[in-house]
């Protein structure tokens, strides 16, 4: 039976079968990287919350981190049976929930979760073939396996699927 | 970099920071109250340590609309300082703000009245927060224009939590209580910068290295 599996945040995880449905409940300035194989129809998502582990001493838990988390991720997908050559990427989040001044470092965070996602993918040549980030909602993210359609929710706004 | 951590926050740090909520989270209190001519019959805040992984829901449920407000703080202390609230209870303050006339009732969003009423609750709250604090330390905390935000609380929450999220995996939380026939949740987030929490520690003659 399909199942729906809750990422939480600074969580990982890979689907057990064909149908199910990864959500993980309103990234904010998080970023929700979902991989998936046509294929197999197997599909993966990761909950970020920081560009990059190697500027942060406290770095143990690699899901927390784009750079380590998408790479985790990869290692899972492959281990699962996925292929490199048909894995392809989305990305949903990185909003800036508050309006604050431009210099704020904080201010900037999604934007730079955002940046930093899309390079890990790159470097590990996934294709990136939808994203929704930015602007100063939040996300709830469903990745469906079975289709390997990313749902988006927000509040006050129509669903919206890439 | 400093070794600060949340991590590793020994019971002493957590019973300054602890201290530093309450003194802090009374005063704010006290302030809507009587701003609001409402009768003070408050609560003993709540401090808590939680993991990351369990911030989306330490307030309500993932998805649910709550109320967000954010100041940037500057001064000998720098960062910022989040206060938020349930819809129920942003809405209660509110309509007691404008005297009954708020108007658009209990709905997940807020009118420019509405909105601007809220960010002046925000300012009360916060700076009358940020006054224990200063006192409490002998620092000068300037506060900014309040910022707000009305949207899904993990979302809202995602922003303290990548700031925690930077020392460690866990986050500190206060919660507090008031009212009158209607009590009101609010909790309080501080979010000082890495270096602050030293200027915090050391004002308060506690030394880092123990």
């Amino acid at each position: 039976m399909a199942e729906s599996i809750k990422v939480g945040m600074a969580d990982l995880k890979v689907a057990t079968k064909p149908d199910d449905v990864l959500i993980t409940l309103g990234l904010g300035s998080c970023i929700g990287i979902a991989l998936y194989d046509p294929t197999i129809k197997l599909g993966g998502l990761a909950h970020i919350m920081l560009p990059d582990s190697t500027r942060i001493k406290n770095n143990s838990n690699i899901a927390k981190f784009a750079d380590t988390g998408i790479a985790e991720l990869y290692r899972l997908m492959i281990k699962g049976g996925a292929s490199k050559m048909r894995m392809i990427a989305k990305i949903a989040g990185g909003a800036r929930m508050f309006e604050m001044s431009g210099n704020n470092a904080m201010g900037a965070v999604g934007d730079n979760n955002a940046a930093a996602s899309k390079e890990a993918l790159k470097k590990l040549g996934i294709r990136l073939v939808a994203e929704d980030t930015g602007l100063n909602y939040g996300r709830t993210v469903e990745l469906h396996c079975d289709t390997g359609e990313y749902w988006i929710r927000s509040v006050g706004k129509p669903l919206k699927k890439i | 970099m400093s070794e600060f951590s949340f991590d590793s926050l020994n019971a002493m740090y957590m019973d300054v920071f602890r201290e530093i909520g309450n003194v802090g989270a009374g005063n704010a209190t006290t302030a809507v109250a009587t701003m609001l001519n409402l009768k003070v019959d408050m609560h003993v805040p709540r401090v808590e340590l939680l993991n990351i992984a369990d911030f989306g829901n330490a307030i309500c449920p993932e998805e649910e609309v709550i109320v967000g407000i954010l100041l940037e703080l500057e001064g000998d202390v720098t960062g910022s300082m989040m206060f938020l609230m349930k819809l129920d209870s942003a809405h209660y303050l509110v309509n007691a703000l404008m005297g009954g006339y708020g108007g658009s009732g209990d709905g997940e969003s807020f009118n420019e009245m509405e909105t601007s009423a809220l960010k002046e609750i925000g300012n009360i709250i916060a700076g009358s927060y940020l006054s224990a604090i200063a006192q409490m330390t002998n620092l000068k905390i300037v506060a900014s224009v309040p910022f707000l935000c009305v949207d899904m609380a993990a979302s809202i929450l995602s922003v303290p939590a990548i700031q925690f999220g930077q020392f460690g995996d866990n986050a500190l939380l206060i919660q507090t209580e008031f009212g009158d026939d209607q009590m009101i949740d609010g909790y309080f987030i501080l979010l000082p910068e890495e270096d602050s929490y030293e200027v915090i520690l050391k004002s308060l003659g506690i030394p880092l290295d123990m």
